[in-house]
């Protein structure tokens, strides 16, 4: 073992090639995106707000399942919460936008006490408590007349825009909370919480015994998965608006957030949006045919899931060696310099 | 008066969430998954008596001789297939794979047979009760449920205890390696247990439909309940998961005696303290949690 020399003879990156590239082409996706309402058609806007709406609820899904090993079936509850939340801010006066963040930060700070409870349970038993707490947050919103109970209620506070204002103002909400989502979780990912969940991922005993507080990073990522489908649920109910109990805490959410993420590529944060993009154009190539889009997707994924764990990004990053949001390190062996 | 009713419907009921649950539990128990699409079967049972039985001429009532053993097979075969390629991945894919395996069956379900609830029909047993008084009614098809539930449970803890195979799936269930060193082929063991799970709530599924209406979306909720009654019973016991089905009904029976709208979150309340303050249930031992 010569530590000093293996310095000198390999070379660590995080990126596959050079980092300008990257940014040069993530500043035009950013520019393309945030001017598409006066590029594209009015059609073409509305889908790709549910886009990045789903594609928010994918990457917290994501980080909680791919990165952190907990199987959620459980998010739509803080999707709904958020829903309601922002409605809550609404009624009492608030513009509907300036609530997004209060709406995250509720759902946050609900999750932080939930995790005490769920955290008691393990793999598939905790999966099905997350759920129950989905449930119960649905029941309790059901009974709460202020919300008008389970009719739902009218988001108020959208009027005093135009209806094109609106729409536009609608579309960069739903891009800004996506763009924050993905920012979010790589910065988290090349953060020193990024280094635990990978210890944890590979081998959480001898994690845990190297010091590694695996409970906590645990529970930072599943209140910061939590604030994220808030933000979601909050962008949802301004894109709707009319808030209804049994629409924003649906199991459906669970299932497209949890289907785009395993088709995409689990672990990865380009999985999400790759399988998000591949989930609206089946979707709406098959809009005409009800629930089929949710049953082909949901038999994609469970081949995904068993011949090719990684899915689509995962195997085209073995492949080609291409990332293009680096949140590991790349060693290779240095070349002589004379 | 009234709540002695409250009581006994809720006991009655509670059998019925451990024979759901019993299957559930024996999976955990045997090969460390949850089949998160363990209601779905149920669903399927029900439809598949309802539709199945003026096919083949017999009653409805019957249906389960027929129904029960097609998904005892049926569990063999999907474990020895799918589950099995997904938990040689890790218990993580099963997760995935059965969760899929639940959306996608909800949903063909809708498409093919609509919304709409489906009953499997009983004839006049369905509105047959014993009066005890005049606020007290012990329908028959309750009791039978419940008395089911307890014949199966029993027999479930004697095949276990008292046969080779039975023990063969404790061993299997203690240490799979250990297990398959002596010789045991533990894929098969694992196809055996599937096989009474899926024959336990295919058995309960058909209950249900006469019990009451069942449509594509029971599933996920009769899941719920049976993962409630196993853990405020307790993981790994099964006489706790009856106890943990009798004090959800009594809880659910409760709440909806206070205002139909609590019947649910009753339940859910109660699994939530239970977790809170009894994580490993009333019977359960602590070991399951490591």
């Amino acid at each position: 073992m010569a530590p000093l020399a293996t310095l000198e003879s390999v070379k660590v990156r995080r990126s596959t090639h050079s980092p300008l590239l990257n940014l040069i082409g993530l500043a035009i996706v950013v520019g393309l995106l945030s001017a598409a309402p006066w590029i594209v058609s009015q059609s073409l806007a509305s889908i790709l707000m549910n886009f990045f709406i789903l594609v928010t609820m994918a990457t917290m899904w994501n980080l909680l399942a791919g990165y952190a090993g907990m199987v959620s079936i459980g998010q739509q509850a803080f999707v709904g919460l958020g829903a309601y939340a922002t409605l809550y801010f609404a009624i009492k006066g608030m513009n509907p936008f300036v609530a997004i963040p209060l709406a995250a930060l509720v759902c946050g700070a609900i999750a932080f006490p939930v995790t005490y409870l769920l955290f008691r349970l393990r793999g598939g038993y905790f999966s099905i408590a997350t759920w129950v707490i989905a449930d119960t947050a649905l029941l309790v919103i059901g009974t709460i007349a202020f919300f008008g109970g389970g009719t739902g209620h009218l988001l108020p506070g959208l009027s005093n825009l135009g209806p094109r204002a609106l729409t536009d103002a609608e579309y960069l909400a739903t891009w800004i909370v996506a763009f924050c989502a993905i920012l979010g979780t790589y910065l988290l990912l090349r953060s020193r919480l990024g280094l635990v969940l990978a210890s944890m991922r590979d081998n959480e005993v001898a994690s845990r015994s190297s010091g590694a507080r695996v409970t906590s990073a645990r529970r930072m990522v599943f209140v910061v998965a939590a604030a994220g489908c808030g933000a979601a649920g909050a962008v949802l109910a301004i894109s709707q608006p009319f808030v209804q109990p049994n629409s924003v805490f649906s199991l459906q959410w669970a299932a497209e957030m949890i289907f785009v993420t395993m088709i995409g590529g689990l672990g990865t944060i380009e999985g999400p949006i790759v399988g998000s993009i591949i989930f609206f154009v089946l979707q709406q190539s098959l809009q005409q045919q009800g629930a089929w889009y949710l049953i082909i997707f949901g038999t994609v994924a469970m081949v995904v899931a068993i011949w090719q764990p990684r899915g689509l990004w995962g195997a085209f990053r073995a492949k080609f060696h291409v990332e293009l949001l680096p949140v590991g390190h790349w060693v290779r062996e240095a070349k002589p310099e004379k | 008066m009234i709540w002695v009713n409250v009581l006994i419907q809720g006991i009655l009921v509670g059998g019925f969430y451990a024979l759901f649950a019993c299957g559930l539990s024996l999976m955990f128990g045997v090969m460390k998954v949850i089949n998160l699409a363990h209601g779905d079967v149920a669903v399927v049972a029900g439809y598949t008596a309802v539709f199945l039985a003026p096919q083949l001429h017999i009653a409805e009532v019957w249906s389960f001789v027929v129904v029960v053993p097609i998904f005892a097979v049926a569990g063999y075969v999907i474990q020895r297939t799918l589950i099995q390629k997904s938990i040689d991945r890790d218990p993580f894919t099963t997760l995935l794979v059965t969760f899929g395996l639940s959306v996608v069956i909800e949903n063909l379900l809708l498409e093919i047979y609509s919304a709409n609830g489906q009953s499997v029909n009983i004839g006049s047993l369905i509105g047959d009760s014993i009066h005890v008084s005049n606020v007290i009614y012990i329908s028959y098809i309750s009791l039978t449920v419940l008395i089911t539930a307890i014949v199966v449970l029993g027999a479930l803890q004697l095949f276990l205890s008292k046969t080779g195979t039975g023990r063969l799936i404790r061993a299997v269930a203690d240490d799979r390696e250990a297990a398959q060193l002596s010789g045991a082929n533990y894929r098969h063991i694992f196809g055996i247990a599937a096989a009474i799970a899926f024959a336990t709530v295919a058995l309960a599924g058909i209950a249900y439909g006469m019990m009451t209406e069942i449509a594509p979306t029971s599933g996920g909720i009769n899941l719920l309940y049976a993962f409630e009654s196993v853990v405020i019973g307790g993981i790994g016991s099964l006489w706790g998961t009856l106890v943990g089905g009798v004090l959800l009904g009594i809880a659910q029976q409760v709440g909806a005696q206070i205002n139909p709208e609590y019947q649910v979150l009753a339940g859910n309340l109660l699994f939530l303290i239970i977790l809170g303050v009894r994580p490993h249930g009333l019977f359960g031992k602590k070991t399951a949690f490591s």
